[in-house]
């Protein structure tokens, strides 16, 4: 057997490896994942409720802390655990229970206001996080049915407790291409 | 003409229909009280137009179609209405509102019954307003209103009308029984239904298990001698009577998976409704009436009733003998794809072309059986009449992995139930996949309304800072100018 042989091989396979080991060292200091790009996919398994039980300021907010490593994934509960485990798989962790201290899930719901108990004070339009509340000074306010994401933010502001939150309207049973006519 | 291609797989089913299919047609007459689903089986429902205490004339529109999926609903008889409430129906869901008349026996017919003079001379347009102020639906079993398919099929340029004479259900011989009694209301309505849709051509198909409705049809064309109305025969198989089976197996091309019939330049009506639209031309008669079988091994003597729309089924099953054996379930609706009722006392939809009573005898081995593991034995893939993979569907159902069951085409299941019936290990396939594609819906409605809370939270925030700006800015300026020496007007700002 060629001794020259081997050695020739061994050096080969030793350059190789560190040439390897070098390229993939200056690109883990050079390209740095893209942390927008990831706090993107976060927030688009998030529910979008903006209702800040995370202690954050809406959904966006969360995931940033997310991404960053500052909050963990279980501080959801509109997402439940459905969401819970959509993260944990994109973020390859292992999936959680909620963290009750945050809020326990409910079902989808939508706020309501007595019209005939309103006052008319406005007050709960900017608490609205998606502007689902029709309203102005001393005029009538309305929730928008479809809009409303059910947050709960316009209660404490309102001085009459006139909004009560009532079960989401069901999903359409159809949802064929629309016809003409 | 013959049958150019057929759909892949299908089975040839045990027909059931011999006994309800000799005897003639019973003409059940107006029963005392009728209750009339709002929702007329197409999932949407009209607006009612009366009041309790209203007197109405047969005839009358009691709800108006506002939605171009819901069918207006007219009073079959003279009464007055004693109820409008949410009852137990024969509807997706099974609650309905209900508009409940009692029949004063008075002869009255409403003012707005009357023949269409000259249907040629209407234009298109005009017959599609007066067949849905009529409130024509499709009487196949689906309920969808006739005019909105027609239009739709106007606007895509359809060319070709399929008359959907298939009838492949097992159980039911409805249409069967209509064509060989009326075939001449088949065709005259097919011609109006044609000049509605602007086809140029008409197809009426029919299964080949039904000669006496083939040459009861074939005569009546003969006497039209219309050279754009054709009648192809095809083989006996189900569900052949599926809009989309029976499109590719009389036009030769397959429906677009997510498209209507219209964008294969083919639109389907059933020979019910061309029967119904000739009633409707001839008499001037809304949709009062129709045709349905009551069959089953749980009813005495099977038979086609025609009955008045709202009719409680418990009269339609007395016109038949009334009750035999053991009932066990009341189905509205096939074998293959009907639905359990909660009662007999539910009124007759449009959409409704069978009832089925079923005893312990039919289906007692099916009630109690225990579902076992798919063995993977591929049955169901070879009989799916939409080229799905059950078995694959099953596991995507299961996991609830919705990209998964959309990539395998969940949407594309017609819910024809042949799965279920071959199924060795006894699974409720095509019920598993009924429920995936409403979770599907469900999930895209929440991701939709998700997109939407984004933007408008976006915008929301936007809007709350231009405001602080703006406010901040008004405060700068009044302090600004309170410092000014001399101009005492501007310390109100505080």
């Amino acid at each position: 057997m060629n001794l020259d042989a081997v050695v020739i091989a061994v050096l080969v396979a030793a350059a190789l490896a560190v040439a390897l080991g070098a390229a993939l060292g200056w690109a883990a200091a050079r390209i740095e994942p893209d942390a927008s790009a990831l706090v993107e996919r976060i927030d688009a398994l998030l529910p979008q409720t903006q209702c800040g039980q995370c202690l954050f300021p809406g959904c966006r907010p969360y995931a940033v802390a997310i991404a960053s490593g500052a909050a963990d994934i279980d501080r959801c509960p509109p997402g439940g655990e459905v969401t819970v485990r959509a993260l944990a798989a994109l973020l390859d962790r292992a999936p959680r229970p909620l963290d009750p201290a945050f809020g326990m899930p409910k079902s989808a719901q939508v706020a309501w206001i007595d019209e005939s108990r309103c006052i008319g004070c406005a007050r709960c339009l900017p608490a609205c996080p998606v502007d689902a509340i029709v309203g102005a000074p001393r005029l009538m306010h309305t929730v928008i049915t479809a809009q409303c994401t059910g947050c709960e933010l316009c209660l404490p502001p309102c001085p009459v407790d006139c909004i009560e939150l009532r079960p989401a309207p069901a999903v359409s049973r159809h949802q064929r291409r629309p016809c003409a006519a | 003409m013959a049958a150019r291609s057929t759909f892949p797989a299908g089975l040839v089913l045990d027909a059931h229909k011999q006994q309800a299919c000799e005897s003639p047609i019973i003409e059940l007459p107006l029963p005392t009280q009728v209750v009339l689903a709002l929702d007329q089986g197409a999932g949407y429902s009209a607006e009612p137009v009366v009041a309790v205490g209203d007197a109405v004339a047969a005839g009358a529109l009691v709800a108006r179609a506002d939605h171009p999926f819901a069918s207006a609903v007219h009073a079959p008889l003279a009464g007055i209405i004693v109820a409008m409430e949410t009852r137990e129906a024969a509807v997706q869901g099974g609650r309905s509102l209900c508009i409940v008349i009692d029949g004063s026996g008075a002869d009255r017919i409403d003012d707005s019954v009357r023949p269409v003079t000259d249907p040629a001379s209407l234009s298109p347009e005009e017959l599609v307003q007066r067949m849905r102020d009529a409130g024509i639906a499709g009487l196949g079993g689906a309920g969808f209103p006739t005019p909105t398919k027609l239009a739709s099929a106007r606007e895509l340029g359809a060319h070709t009308l399929v008359l959907n004479g298939a009838e492949c259900e097992p159980w039911i011989c409805c249409d069967d029984a209509l064509m060989r009694s009326a075939a001449d209301d088949v065709v005259l309505g097919a011609l109006i239904l044609r000049r509605a849709a602007g086809t140029v051509r008409c197809v009426i198909a029919i299964e080949d298990d039904k000669p006496a409705a083939i040459a009861a049809v074939t005569k009546a064309i003969e006497r039209l001698r219309d050279d754009a109305l054709t009648l192809a025969v095809i083989p006996a198989v189900y569900p052949k009577g599926a809009e989309r089976q029976l499109i590719t197996a009389v036009a030769g091309v397959e429906v677009p998976a997510g498209g209507l019939p219209a964008d294969a330049g083919v639109v389907c009506q059933n020979v019910a409704t061309a029967a119904a639209v000739a009633r409707w031309a001839t008499r001037g008669e809304p949709m009062l009436s129709r045709i349905v079988t009551v069959t089953g091994s749980g009813v005495a003597h099977p038979g086609n009733v025609r009955a008045a729309i709202g009719t409680p089924l418990a009269a339609l099953i007395a016109a038949c003998g009334g009750y035999r054996g053991a009932p066990l379930r009341l189905i509205a609706g096939g074998s293959m794809t009907g639905r359990a009722l909660p009662s007999d006392e539910v009124g007759l939809t449009k959409s409704m072309n069978c009832v089925l009573v079923t005893t312990r005898d039919d289906i007692g081995s099916r009630l109690g059986a225990v579902e076992l593991p798919c063995i993977r034995c591929g049955d169901c893939a070879s009989v799916c009449p939409a080229g799905l993979l059950p078995q694959q569907l099953l596991r995507a159902a299961l996991a609830d992995a919705h990209d998964a069951l959309r990539r395998l085409g969940v949407r594309d299941c017609i819910d024809c139930g042949l799965c279920d019936y071959v199924c060795p290990s006894q699974i409720p396939l095509a019920d598993r996949f009924r429920h995936a594609r409403r979770r599907l819906l469900e999930a895209e409605a929440m991701a939709n309304k998700a997109a939407a809370a984004r933007e408008r939270h976006e915008l929301h925030k936007r809007r709350l800072q231009q405001a602080a700006t703006a406010e901040q800015r008004a405060f700068d300026s009044v302090r600004n100018r309170a410092r000014q020496p001399g101009d005492g007007s501007a310390g109100d700002g505080n």
